[in-house]
């Protein structure tokens, strides 16, 4: 099961698609907070992708709690291999930043 | 422009484990429920919970309610009331198999019953050998029963009101609470929702710490809005923390590192557990081990940049070790401290974790106050649940697989007492316009332009005030001196100021709301901490280092007009079995 997410502008992204996704990206796992975050605010993240990837990671925020931390912590691998390079360039985007 | 109304027999705001367990016994008895929660109820923080629920099935060892309810007055360092301890304990059994009929798929035995896990604090026969009384669905519980409730609740037709934040409770001219005001977080419009019953679930409030475990959205908001109703809150000063956490993160890594022999250093790799505690070294009770970090910072021996944290060194059991007894750790510590802990050490600091007190309540989930008649006087139509409010099973310290059980127990009973109340008071109470326009202006003031203070500047000054002054280390004049910085801070808040003046998901103007809440919650642990003069439980002050059952074996009540205080006897009579007297507590 997904959650209803909301669609991206595909002309490029505005502050109110920005303000929609920060509330996505709230999420009831501290861990999870953590790197959607950051991953949005950051100028190589969200703003930097493409409109294909930005639909992709907008599908992503769908997904539950459960398989996105067990996706990032490196638990299971996701079936889609589309979905396992967003969420590792996710990690890599959020570990430059820290670095 | 009059505000849309919405009307409904019970209202409920937070959808998490509590709320929406509450909101299922409402629906299956036909009563009209709304459940209002500012994100998608399955993103609550139920869904982080990993560990389980204690129910004593005896299906692993031998077991009774009576030994669950022993071990839990015993972690409550005898401040939970025994009444409603009892009255958990025993609700527990039929809580856990209605769950397992709703769907939850706990993990089994090869007989087929549902398996039990050993946690700390369990013990058979009033303190004598290991119980096994935690029921998991493997390492996903709170997940798993999160959806089994929510995809219940959406068979059951309950009504959601997703991403709306509850602004705060309002009144008919009765003064009986009729419902809340609401903000639609998409339009950024409010909505006033009018129910006979009203029950808060909000959760926790572990944002109010800089360091803590909690989501994000965890920032007390029930809690709050029942402080600005002019009801107190009980047993704040009462906080879990964890000692370790990742730095600057909060994120917990467990005691299990220490268990297998990783060690804490400060920055000169001085071991100074065998300082604190020369025996127990790092495997120290939580408090001493949480005290003894933040000493070390506070003395200026603490690691990083900022000498805000200590290291915990684990390097030496080897990537064999690691990779097999602790599975996840070194991936958290790569993700979020940026340190592979086969090579460098963790950069840690106690983390703020778990809430034990909250809104009062008698085991109904009945919001209780002191008033003429009594110290408990029902607070008519208004309820509290799960992690916001204090039924008062924890006391003074929460035992491992009771925080899933209370929010199950007290949510599935609160809803079952809403049906008995609506059914007693059918007519709609109307809302008082006065009422209306107080909870109105808790949304307009963010309006004013002008000169004023970024609300989002003063955030991390609060949580960094809290974390250093009602945090672990309490001391008189640590905490008078924070008390003082917050009642400043809350002054500097009246003035502050939004840039952001847009509607549509304008979520500068909801975490503003928020912090407003956090300041409440947090003067209310902070003042109830500077005022108990003991240490119990999870409340531990070096300045009063014993217990004191004399003066301090009461609740804390406090009131956000003038932060004043009052206190009310524990209830230690049980309903049906003797009580057990408090002794000192050793495991």
């Amino acid at each position: 099961m997904t959650d209803p997410t909301p669609i991206p502008d595909p002309d490029g992204v505005t502050d109110e698609e920005i303000r929609r996704l920060r509330w996505q990206c709230r999420r009831g796992m501290l861990e999870l907070d953590h790197l959607l975050l950051p991953f949005l605010d950051r100028d190589q993240g969200y703003r930097a992708l493409d409109p294909v990837r930005r639909a992709e990671f907008v599908a992503l925020l769908g997904q539950q709690d459960q398989d996105l931390s067990n996706w990032f912590m490196a638990r299971r691998v996701p079936e889609d291999p589309r979905v396992h390079e967003l969420t590792q360039h996710i990690l890599a985007v959020v570990a430059a930043y820290k670095s | 422009m009059p505000i849309p109304t919405r009307h409904f027999d019970a209202l409920i705001i937070g959808a998490g484990g509590a709320g929406l367990n509450a909101a299922l016994q409402l629906a299956g008895a036909e009563t009209s429920v709304a459940v209002v929660s500012k994100v998608f109820p399955t993103r609550s923080h139920t869904v982080a919970a990993q560990g389980g629920v204690n129910a004593a099935l005896a299906n692993v060892l031998p077991d009774n309610w009576h030994w669950h309810m022993f071990d839990t007055v015993k972690g409550s360092d005898y401040l939970g009331d025994q009444d409603a301890i009892e009255f958990m304990c025993r609700e527990a059994i039929p809580t856990v198999y209605e769950l397992e009929h709703a769907g939850v798929p706990f993990s089994r035995l090869d007989n087929g019953k549902i398996y039990q896990r050993a946690f700390g604090g369990q013990s058979q026969d009033f303190g004598g050998d290991q119980a096994a009384r935690t029921c998991a669905a493997a390492d996903r519980t709170g997940h798993a029963i999160l959806h089994t409730l929510y995809q219940q609740n959406i068979r059951a037709k309950t009504h959601f009101f997703d991403e709306y934040f509850a602004l705060d409770l309002v009144r008919d001219k009765e003064g009986v609470i009729s419902g809340a005001l609401v903000l639609e977080i998409e339009t950024g419009e409010p909505l006033l929702i009018e129910a006979k019953a009203t029950l808060l679930a909000t959760g926790g409030c572990g944002q109010v710490f800089r360091t803590t475990s909690n989501a994000h959205i965890n920032t007390g908001d029930g809690c709050a809005m029942t402080l600005r109703a002019g009801i107190p809150l009980m047993d704040m000063e009462f906080y879990q923390f964890h000692p370790t956490g990742i730095a600057g993160k909060g994120l917990l890594i467990t005691e299990g590192v220490r268990g297998e022999g990783g060690f804490l250093v400060n920055k000169d790799g001085e071991r100074f557990m065998e300082r604190y505690a020369p025996r127990a070294k790092d495997l120290a009770s939580r408090d001493v081990v949480a005290r003894s970090i933040v000493t070390e910072v506070k003395e200026g021996r603490g690691a990083g940049e900022n000498a805000d944290y200590v290291l915990l060194k684990l390097d030496h059991l080897g990537a064999d070790v690691i990779d097999k007894r602790l599975p996840g750790i070194r991936e958290s510590s790569r993700i979020f401290a940026g340190a592979d802990p086969i090579r460098e050490p963790i950069p840690v600091f106690p983390t703020a974790h778990y809430q034990m007190g909250g809104i009062p309540t008698d085991r109904f989930g009945r919001v209780v106050i002191p008033a003429r008649y009594g110290s408990e006087e029902i607070i008519s139509g208004l309820y509290a649940a799960g992690e916001c409010a204090c039924a008062s099973v924890h006391g003074a310290n929460r035992l491992g697989g009771n925080s899933l059980l209370d929010i199950l127990v007290f949510g599935r009973l609160a809803g079952k007492d809403i049906i008995e109340y609506v059914r007693a008071n059918p007519h709609r109470r109307e809302t008082d316009p006065a009422s209306l326009e107080q909870a109105m202006a808790r949304l307009t003031r963010w309006e004013r332009t002008g000169d004023g203070v970024p609300a989002h500047q003063l955030k991390a000054e609060f949580r960094k005030c809290m974390e250093d002054h009602a945090g672990v280390f309490r001391t008189e004049e640590v905490m008078a001196e924070g008390y003082g910085k917050l009642c400043e801070l809350r002054e500097r808040f009246k003035d502050a100021r939004l840039a952001d003046q847009s509607k549509v998901f304008n979520t500068a103007r909801i975490e503003a709301l928020e912090l407003e809440n956090l300041i409440d919650v947090g003067l209310a642990i902070a003042v109830s901490a500077l005022n108990r003069k003991e240490s119990r439980g999870a409340h531990s002050r070096p300045d009063y280092p014993s217990r004191d059952d004399i003066n301090w074996m009461k609740h804390s009540l406090y009131y956000r007009d003038g932060d004043r205080l009052d206190y009310k006897p524990v209830r230690t009579k049980p309903l049906t079995v003797e009580s057990f007297p408090p002794k000192e507590r050793v495991y």
